[in-house]
């Protein structure tokens, strides 16, 4: 089998391969570093590679087959991660020049489960610093470049996952969403992307940008793959105290049970100004082809749409101003060779090891949380993010999902709105109110614009509901496979 | 003009839990510089917080122990500041729902004699809440090194309300405290070991007048006495401040103990704005009260209220009790051997006096016994008083005895035998030598025959020289007055 061959394959696709033996994990292995090689000087998607420990654990997993032993579907399919979740012995840098030279000695929890399961663990995947940005133009390390035209961006914070899956780099990776950073990169990359419930995967080992919002979820080509490597990281962990005591669903054996008939909400809300043509015309159409299913769509409202904007601007950075005041210079962070004394060496440190957006939401985030403003900001936030959380209960009522484009318009251009910070925050606009009100999200590929651009459209659950989201994503995937389609690269 | 003084404290106490109060390392004190860390101790990227339920089950202990009001729901919140001791740059504490309002603690003053009991008055308290400690930093002429083998460690802060007027009474009231925590099993306040620390906030303002001074919070208190005498120190300070025109500004002053006097450190306008907000990482706490009534059956007497038990149903002296109570390991030894005898009163004189003797001598020789390792077992004391009581020994030769069943772990009975201490009651023997005693001193034997009581102490007192006091003295008494009144 080609490597061309071998790394179009999707994750299910592959581990079929493996069982019938058609394909050694060593072989998947050695097919995608080759991949990589070839296509990642330009991609960019990844901050750090360690070859021979992805091949020693491909060998292991061979090992394992050899010996009847397999862990699970996922035993010897490569994951990459994006360089915010600790994976022991690798590094961590968040895509900071702060955290240039940290090793993590711990594994996520998320890397714990992949482990269990037999996953390659390989590769660190490029973001927005910190997860902070829509672009990755942010990386400390260069932006990653999207596959589908190399003069746009990926999208972000997760930029890296989405373009590493787009590219055929890896099969699946894993990345965080915070107010959009798996669904829009996803979108903007054409491959699916699910953020899950908040306490549903733990988080355990991933640097927190904003506490009350991250989620870790994976990237993958098709809803099918997005399930099998959702239900091996989901579930109760005793180190993460926001972590949900709920049973896990077997979700790749509930998305294969028959569909019964749903009912899709548009919020007219989010149907306004401001979205592209094409992409309100991919929209439409995945909206008849879902009637054309049987299912009912109704308009709904979220009157509180227009307020999800700044009141994540205050609660994520309120939190980041604090998770972050760790890298400071003193431990396992970079100290600044100028800094003479303790305040010094914080100041200069921070100053020189941070990017000006990182800075900019730690300044605003302290701001919101200063003696005298937190009344009118953070308790504000907090009470708005309640209307919002009681907004979707609502609406939850009476349908089953609500359906929306991921964003507004197709992939920009590198430097398009790197300068206008207000115009990057509002790419995030169609997926910031899922992560105040904690609610699953995913976004699956539904067309391309006519310059071969991909498009998402978004699907909104009810808390702790992925077995019917991605059910009724996968009714809509598994008769496109938009995510299937390879860039030619 | 008189002034008096108004002080608050604020007491760190560091929970004696197994593990931190946010991760499963252990606590301890003494083992190698950052040996007692992890990820979550040492803040690195992705670690996340969890709570210590050991920690809150103490916290609720304390608050059932002082009489506070348990908060049915308490949460967590992040105080920010830069410093190196703080892996994080934020600490993790409760700013405004502490797991514990109100409450007091009862104090003593000096009674006019050691033998007489003091005033008792009541110390209301503000808040406990519950928080983590900070690492230790340790400061050469040009670095400093950091340990957070302490930080992490589960730290109660307890608040009273401005209601102490005296450095005695700040005196009493950490002694008080402390002794109630002990009892609990709550720490072993172990100041040296920083697991008590003290901050003092005081001010000064006209006898009568109702309004508070600017207060000064004193910092470095590290000893009880520490905290005495700082806080005397600084009550004169700022009188004589007043009285000479001089404006006392809010800050905080830092008590050098050995110079003994106090220095400034930061003012009002240096205060850090701390940014509290809800830590995101962990969910608020509820305490139902299955909860609280699971824990209320841990609660142990307090030491005021067992001293004046031992006082009224016990009938022990104040001195005795005053030397007990505040040590509860002493306590339990006490109640021990009193439920083996039937004297409790004897009891007590022998574990004041003799046993703290012993236990103080063998502590000056470098080596510390505590309580629990008496080599006079609670057991062996009972059975020394009960011998005196059977009257096998009389009490002369029990005193004689009791150092060496200290030093050599001996039971009373065996060294008897091994010395042949048994007291004497062989009827015919004591006869002989009654007989000789009255012969020797037809004197005192005349008197008492005139009805003068007191001289047949002479008689006896011959006859205990002759026996070397192990004759019985019950036999001794009856036998004499046989032969003197026939």
């Amino acid at each position: 089998m080609s490597n061309a061959n071998i790394v179009s394959k999707t994750a299910v696709e592959l581990s079929h391969s493996l069982s019938e033996k058609e394909l050694s994990s060593q072989e998947i292995a050695q097919a995608y570093l080759e991949q990589i090689d070839r296509v990642d000087p330009q991609v960019h998607a990844f901050l750090h590679r360690d070859d021979n420990d992805f091949l020693a654990q491909a060998s292991a997993s061979d090992k394992r087959r050899a010996e009847g032993n397999i862990l699970g579907p996922l035993d010897g399919i490569p994951v990459a991660i994006k360089d915010v979740i600790s994976v022991q012995g690798q590094p961590l840098t968040a895509a900071s020049k702060i955290l240039e030279n940290y090793i993590s000695p711990y594994d996520a929890t998320v890397i714990r489960k992949l482990k269990a399961a037999g996953a390659v663990i390989g590769g660190r995947l490029n973001l927005d610093e910190f997860a902070m940005g829509s672009s990755t133009e942010n990386s400390a390390y260069g932006p990653t470049r999207n596959p589908w035209d190399f003069n746009r961006v990926p999208g972000g914070s997760s930029g890296g996952s989405s373009a590493a899956v787009a590219a055929r780099e890896a099969p699946l990776t894993l990345g965080s969403d915070t107010g959009g950073s798996i669904r829009q990169p996803a979108s903007l990359c054409g491959v699916v992307g699910v953020k899950p419930t908040y306490g549903m995967v733990s988080r355990y080992g991933l640097a927190a940008f904003a506490s009350s919002l991250d989620q870790i979820g994976p990237f993958s080509q098709t809803v099918e793959d997005a399930a099998l490597l959702l239900e091996t990281i989901s579930g109760h962990d005793p180190l993460d105290s926001t972590s949900y005591p709920t049973e896990v669903p077997q979700y790749s054996a509930a998305i294969g049970n028959s569909l019964p008939p749903c009912t899709l909400g548009l919020p007219k809300e989010f149907f306004g100004e401001g979205i592209d043509d094409e992409v309100r015309k991919a929209i439409d159409q995945t909206i008849e082809f879902y009637r054309s299913l049987g299912h009912k769509i109704v308009e709904v409202s979220l009157p509180t749409t227009d307020l999800a904007v700044p009141v994540y601007y205050v609660i994520a950075t309120a939190e980041a101003s604090s998770n972050l005041a760790r890298y400071d210079g003193i431990r396992y962070t970079s100290r600044s060779e100028q800094s003479e004394n303790a305040i010094n060496v914080y100041a200069k440190s921070r100053g020189e090891g941070f990017g000006e957006e990182v800075k900019r939401r730690c300044i605003l985030g302290a701001y919101g949380l200063s003696s005298g403003y937190y009344d009118a900001y953070y308790l504000k936030a907090q009470k708005t993010r309640t209307l919002i959380r009681e907004d979707f209960n609502r609406v939850f009522e009476e349908v089953d999902v609500i359906l929306t484009p991921t964003a507004p318009t197709p992939a920009f251009k590198f430097g398009e709105k790197s300068n206008d910070p207000i115009s990057m925050y509002l790419s995030d606009i169609f997926t910031i109110s899922t992560n105040l009100a904690g609610l699953p999200a995913l976004s699956v590929p539904c067309g391309f614009t006519q310059a071969g651009l991909p498009i998402g459209m978004q699907l909104i659950g009810q808390a702790f509901e992925e077995s019917n989201l991605l059910s009724i994503a996968h009714a809509y995937d598994r008769e496109h496979l938009f995510g299937c389609k390879s860039p030619n690269i | 003009m008189k002034f008096e003084a108004v002080i608050g404290l604020e007491v760190h106490v560091q929970l004696d839990t197994k593990s931190k109060m946010f991760t499963r390392v252990p606590c301890g004190f003494g083992k190698p510089p950052n040996s007692l860390t992890d990820p979550v101790v040492l803040g690195l990227p992705g670690a996340l917080p969890v709570m210590n339920r050991e920690a809150i089950d103490k916290s609720i202990k304390v608050g059932l122990l002082l009489g506070c009001k348990i908060a049915p729901v308490c949460k967590w919140d992040r105080k920010n500041y830069f410093y190196p001791d703080m892996p994080k740059n934020y600490q993790i504490t409760q700013f405004d729902q502490p797991i514990c309002e109100g409450g007091e603690v009862e104090i003593e003053l000096p009674g006019d004699s050691p033998a007489v009991m003091g005033e008792h008055r009541m110390v209301k308290l503000t808040r406990i809440h519950l928080e983590e400690d900070v690492g230790k930093l340790t400061h050469y002429e040009n670095d400093s090194l950091v340990d957070y083998n302490r930080a992490g460690s589960p730290l109660l802060e307890i608040v009273s309300e401005p209601d102490m007027y005296s450095p005695e009474e700040t005196f009493s009231f950490l002694t008080s405290l402390r002794n109630s925590l002990i009892y609990a099993g709550i720490s072993s306040c172990d100041m040296e070991k920083g697991q008590l620390r003290c901050d003092a906030n005081i001010s000064v303002r006209p006898v009568g007048t109702k309004t508070l001074g600017t207060k000064v919070e004193l910092k470095n208190l590290n000893t009880i006495s520490g905290v005495k005498n700082g806080v005397e120190y600084e009550i004169k300070r700022q009188i004589k401040a007043i009285e000479e025109k001089e404006e006392i500004v809010q800050e905080t002053r830092r008590w050098n103990p050995d110079q003994r006097y106090t220095t400034p450190m930061r003012s009002k306008e240096m205060a850090h704005d701390y940014r509290y907000f809800p830590d995101p990482d962990l969910m608020p706490v509820k305490i139902d009260q299955a909860w609280v009534d699971g824990i209320a059956k841990q609660v142990p007497e307090k030491p005021f209220d067992k001293q004046r038990r031992y006082m009224t149903e016990l009938n022990l002296p104040y001195s005795i009790t005053s030397a007990l109570c505040p040590d509860f390991s002493l306590c339990q030894y006490f109640e021990l051997v009193a439920s083996q005898t039937n004297d409790p009163k004897k009891v007590g004189n022998w574990v004041v006096n003799d046993l703290l003797r012993e236990l103080s001598n063998a502590n000056s020789e470098a080596n510390s016994i505590s309580i629990e390792e008496s080599p006079v077992t609670p057991q062996h004391l009972a059975e020394l008083v009960n011998l005196i009581e059977q009257g096998v020994i009389s009490n002369n030769v029990a005193k004689e005895l009791f150092p060496e069943m200290f030093s050599s772990g001996k039971t009373a009975t065996t060294l008897i035998k091994e010395k042949g201490l048994e007291v004497k009651s062989d009827q015919v023997e004591i006869e002989k030598i009654c007989t000789r005693a009255i012969e020797n001193d037809p004197d005192a034997a005349q008197k008492f025959k005139d009805g003068k009581e007191g001289a047949i102490n002479a008689l006896k007192g011959f006859v205990m020289k002759e026996t070397r006091g192990q004759a019985n003295p019950k036999v001794v008494d009856a036998m004499l007055r046989d032969l003197l009144l026939k």
